[in-house]
């Protein structure tokens, strides 16, 4: 029988990777939506390493907090792409670069 | 062995579809690798025996989220976007910050490998009941609470997205 295990650790790497990349186009996107997304990136990041620590602790809380999770990450796209909608009638502009009226 | 394979595939696709989210400039193809980055995530949710989780990533975020984004980039005519100055600054100050973190978080995962051990294909399986259960009897308040806030959530959109009258 061959072990069909692998270290916990690849998965906590790789949503390190996930979590990094979505923290870079959260700084070097321009766009509005774009940096919106990468903020469900990182989200989706963390939900691989809750799910991976409910497998190896074998709690199920770590699951539930996942649907947690989600449920905010739904709530907060839908209230930021109406803010989103909001700044783009106001502004006529996707750019955070000219959203910059509370700049000093 | 097959755990290793499964892992290296859709792990793969989940590097590969993060790094052409990075990558692309239209917001419409870094919505589309998003998705191939989520559908890829809920695969491995499913190695890691959580199939409830799986299909809700699936239906929520893959289906549900991700269309509302997509319906607003295609509602607000998104182009590419250009570069800026301030893209610049965050490209010459963001890449080493992020080297850093990911290393940071590398070597954190790493000098603790030996406590955090293996993983196996079916070593943890949740039936749905057993969510089911922990959701609604552990976990009560704090589901209530975030139902209070979806409600909440759904009116903020509501009156933010209307359009005020002259």
């Amino acid at each position: 029988m061959m072990t069909q295990s692998i270290p916990l650790s690849w998965y906590l790497i790789l949503s390190a990777f996930l979590f990094a990349i979505g923290v870079a186009s959260f700084l070097i996107k321009r766009n509005i939506i774009t940096i919106f997304m990468s903020i469900e990136l990182m989200l989706n990041a963390v939900n691989l390493a809750f799910v991976a620590f409910a497998s190896h602790w074998h709690q199920v809380s770590g699951q539930v907090f996942v649907f947690f999770v989600m449920v905010v990450a739904a709530a907060e796209a839908a209230v930021g792409l109406a803010i989103i909608l909001a700044v783009f009638r106001s502004r006529e502009t996707l750019n955070v670069d000219q959203v910059n009226l509370l700049k000093l | 062995m097959l755990h290793t394979i499964l892992f290296l595939i859709f792990g793969g696709i989940c590097v590969a579809g993060a790094l052409n989210f990075l990558l692309q400039r239209h917001p419409v193809n870094s919505a589309l690798s998003l998705i191939v980055v989520m559908g890829s995530l809920a695969l491995l949710f499913l190695l890691l025996g959580a199939e409830f989780v799986a299909a809700v990533q699936i239906i929520v975020y893959a289906g549900a989220v991700m269309v509302l984004f997509v319906f607003v980039i295609m509602l607000l005519n998104a182009g590419e976007e250009e570069r800026t100055h301030g893209s610049r600054v965050a490209l010459v100050l963001g890449v080493p910050g992020l080297i850093a973190l990911f290393g940071l978080l590398c070597w954190t995962v790493s000098s603790s490998r030996s406590q955090l051990g293996q993983v196996q294909i079916g070593g943890y399986y949740v039936p749905t009941t057993e969510l089911g259960i922990a959701l609604f009897r552990e976990f009560l308040l704090p589901f209530e609470i975030t139902s209070v806030l979806v409600l909440i959530a759904i009116m903020g959109a509501v009156v933010l997205a209307r359009k005020e009258r002259q």
